[in-house]
């Protein structure tokens, strides 16, 4: 789970982390209301969307004035934000962070996150900040210093050192340095993240650190430990769609294409959509019922796929390993009756009760082309997608 | 024989009591496993479906079975408690069916069996969220389909349980069996990965050759190409699931997700193509692109 900005500070606010003062705010009065309660002169207003890389887009303005402030705030609420992230069309700006300037001397990048391949957290600092830090650890990965923490004794006071020293921070600001991080740390494996991220981290005038950005993502399946995060979460920011599969328990991400898929499994999902781009269209979205693939299910994900105008064939493909066919069969034909199948649909099934799933299909009655195997489910599932294409045009 | 289970495997099933656990022990006590107890803390004394004892402790369990493997049904937030207790047990080879567990659970269950590894303990663990490991007609520890199995020569290593299934399906359909079949599981930290299991087939006379399966994220495909090259003679091919995923988001499994620009499916599969392992070009092409760099005896 991902939340904006200003919410990713209160947190950080509330473990001990130094961070500038700001408000948010959702309407333009609430930003002019928002920045008279900041010392000014410099307030900056900020775009809060999920996506990163809001400065580059506009979604970022310094404003010496008042004046300024209500324009800027104007200016971004309800524009369109277009950034590396977001995709070619944007994403809305519904809320604004309106937060005080601060005394910049330094830009530096910390991070905490996941390293898969040692199975442990690793705290990763860069003197390079504000620059994306992939592109940092790309082209000039010896500017990124690193420390792995065991889990067994948490981060050590040590290692925040080690780190401080690396940035070049005088004595004062590695005291700084070490509790900041310190508090991080404990905010991140408090609450259960997946990455928590500060870039850029400031040095100011006095040698101080503060957190000039922040970003905060959780581990969904720590999330049961922390009902309270529930609140943070901003349904807007997500797909409609992906909302809706979520209350029904579907794993499921909306794409481009124009073949949908519902599948069982993550793995033949995403193996799926690729056998689909192989024989020449793009999948519409990946779709994983899980293991019980009930009517209720399947009707609701079918549902879903269908409310994509761009879906010109369904293309249903199933290993009912534990799962028997006949089961999947009779939950197929349930929901393309109930949601009153207008696009083609292909049935793949293989497994237990094989046959009698296929005798099920073809027995229905319902417009459903079955397929002997994954290939030939996909190849008929491209064609079909065209033939429907032709035929609406 | 084989690799992990067999004939010697004498298991435990941790949340024996709950649906889960119910449904899939009775699967594989079918299928000819030897289920020599269950676990649940406060139904010790009983039995399930009157034959096999259930315990309160796998400490207990293992006292009185002489266990040697367990697998995990219990829910996401006792998981990781699970895999220590039964390392704790001595329980030496533990598969976490569980999906869902916090991943700093998995952190902290991992360093803990890095410890008694330490102290010269064997104990591996597979998974979690993976659908088990099986050798064909002798044990079936997981929820993977008995039936679609045939005993054979070709190990079969897997981040995804149905694209397990789906490579054992064509498999048997050529009438080529299965020496082991190891679902390592989609989760960003699990167990066992994939150098782990080459290693185990390549020490292993049974296996004759390989699929390994992987999906985006992380680098462990990488790692194993790598690692193939310098230390792998047997017939091996690969396969990636994810090509078309976008980056930046999860598909499904914890573990699937391209972040930063590293785990995408062309990283991957360049890498087993330099380490000349052959890449099915459809996840429908598995077996058949087996037969092409092997010919069975």
């Amino acid at each position: 789970m991902k939340i904006h900005e200003y919410q990713a500070k209160d947190l950080m606010r509330r473990y001990g982390v130094a961070v500038p003062e700001g408000h948010v705010a959702f309407t333009v009065a609430e930003a002019k209301e928002a920045a008279r309660k900041l010392p000014g002169p410099i307030r900056v207003v900020k775009a809060q969307i999920h996506a990163g890389g809001r400065g580059l887009g506009g979604g970022v303005k310094v404003c010496k004035t008042l004046d300024q402030v209500d324009e800027a705030a104007g200016a971004i609420l309800g524009m369109m934000l277009k950034t590396h992230q977001t995709g070619p069309e944007g994403q809305l700006v519904r809320r604004l962070y309106i937060e005080g300037g601060a005394d910049i001397r330094r830009e530096l990048y910390l991070g905490i996150l996941l390293d898969r391949d040692k199975g442990r957290l690793v705290v990763m600092a860069s003197t390079e900040g504000g620059m994306n830090i992939e592109d940092v650890a790309h082209n000039t990965p010896e500017k990124i210093a690193k420390v792995w923490v065991d889990p067994k004794v948490g981060l050590q006071a040590f290692q925040c050192r080690r780190l401080g020293f690396a940035l070049g921070l005088s004595a004062k600001g590695v005291g700084s340095f070490s509790k900041l991080l310190q508090n991080l740390y404990r905010l991140y494996t408090e609450l259960d993240c997946s990455l928590v991220e500060v870039n850029p981290l400031i040095v100011t005038g006095t040698d101080e650190v503060m957190a000039l950005d922040g970003k905060i993502n959780f581990d969904d399946n720590g999330l049961f430990r922390h009902p309270h995060l529930e609140d943070l979460r901003d349904y807007d920011e997500e797909d409609p769609a992906e909302v809706e599969a979520g209350k029904f328990d579907l794993s499921y991400v909306h794409l481009d294409g124009n073949v949908g898929c519902l599948v069982n499994g993550a793995g033949l999902a995403m193996a799926t959509m690729d056998i689909l781009k192989h024989y020449g269209s793009e999948p519409a979205n990946f779709l994983d019922v899980g293991g019980g693939a009930t009517a209720e299910k399947v009707t609701a994900a079918f549902k879903i796929i269908l409310s994509d105008e761009r879906v010109q064939a369904i293309f249903v493909n199933i290993f009912g390993g534990i799962m028997k066919c006949d089961t999947i069969a009779e939950g197929v034909i349930a929901a393309a009756r109930e949601v009153g199948l207008d696009r083609p649909l292909v049935v793949r099934l293989e497994g237990t009760n094989v046959e009698l799933g296929r005798t099920l299909l073809a027995g229905s009655g319902l417009p459903i082309t079955t397929a002997t195997d994954m290939k030939d489910g996909a190849q008929k599932a491209v064609a079909l997608a065209a033939q429907f294409a032709a035929q609406r045009a | 024989m084989a690799v992990l289970v067999g004939n010697h495997t004498r298991l435990l099933c941790q949340g024996i009591t709950g649906s889960a656990g119910t449904f899939h022990t009775r699967n594989c006590i079918a299928y000819g496993t030897q289920v020599v107890g269950g676990v649940t803390p406060g139904k010790g004394g009983t039995f399930f479906d009157d034959k096999v004892p259930i315990f309160d402790t796998v400490a207990a369990a293992v006292r009185a079975t002489r266990a040697n493997a367990t697998m995990i049904f219990v829910p996401p937030p006792f998981a990781a408690d699970a895999i220590m207790e039964a390392a704790d047990a001595g329980v030496e080879l533990i598969v976490c069916i569980t999906e869902g567990v916090p991943v700093l659970d998995m952190v902290r269950a991992q360093t803990f069996l890095d410890g008694l590894r330490a102290e010269g303990r064997a104990v591996r663990l597979i998974g979690p969220n993976c659908p088990g490991v099986i050798t064909p007609g002798a044990c079936k520890i997981g929820i993977m389909p008995g039936h679609i199995h045939k005993p054979g020569h070709v190990g079969v290593v897997s981040r995804s349980g149905t694209l397990t299934y789906e490579a054992v399906g064509q498999l048997t359909a050529l009438g080529l069996g299965q020496s082991t079949c190891i679902g390592i599981g989609g989760d960003p930290v699990k167990g066992t990965d994939f150098i782990d299991c080459l290693r185990l087939f390549q020490d292993d006379p049974e296996t004759h050759a390989v699929i390994m399966i992987g999906e985006i994220g992380g680098s462990a495909e990488e790692a194993a190409a790598t690692w193939a090259k310098a230390h792998f003679t047997k017939p091996i091919i690969g396969f990636i699931a994810g090509l078309t995923a976008p980056p930046g988001r999860r598909m499904g499994h914890a573990g699937a997700i391209i972040s930063g620009g590293t785990g995408t499916g062309q990283s991957k599969i360049a890498a087993f193509q330099a380490a000349g392992i052959a890449v099915a070009p459809t996840p429908g092409d598995l077996a058949s692109t087996l037969l092409q760099v092997w010919k069975p005896a």
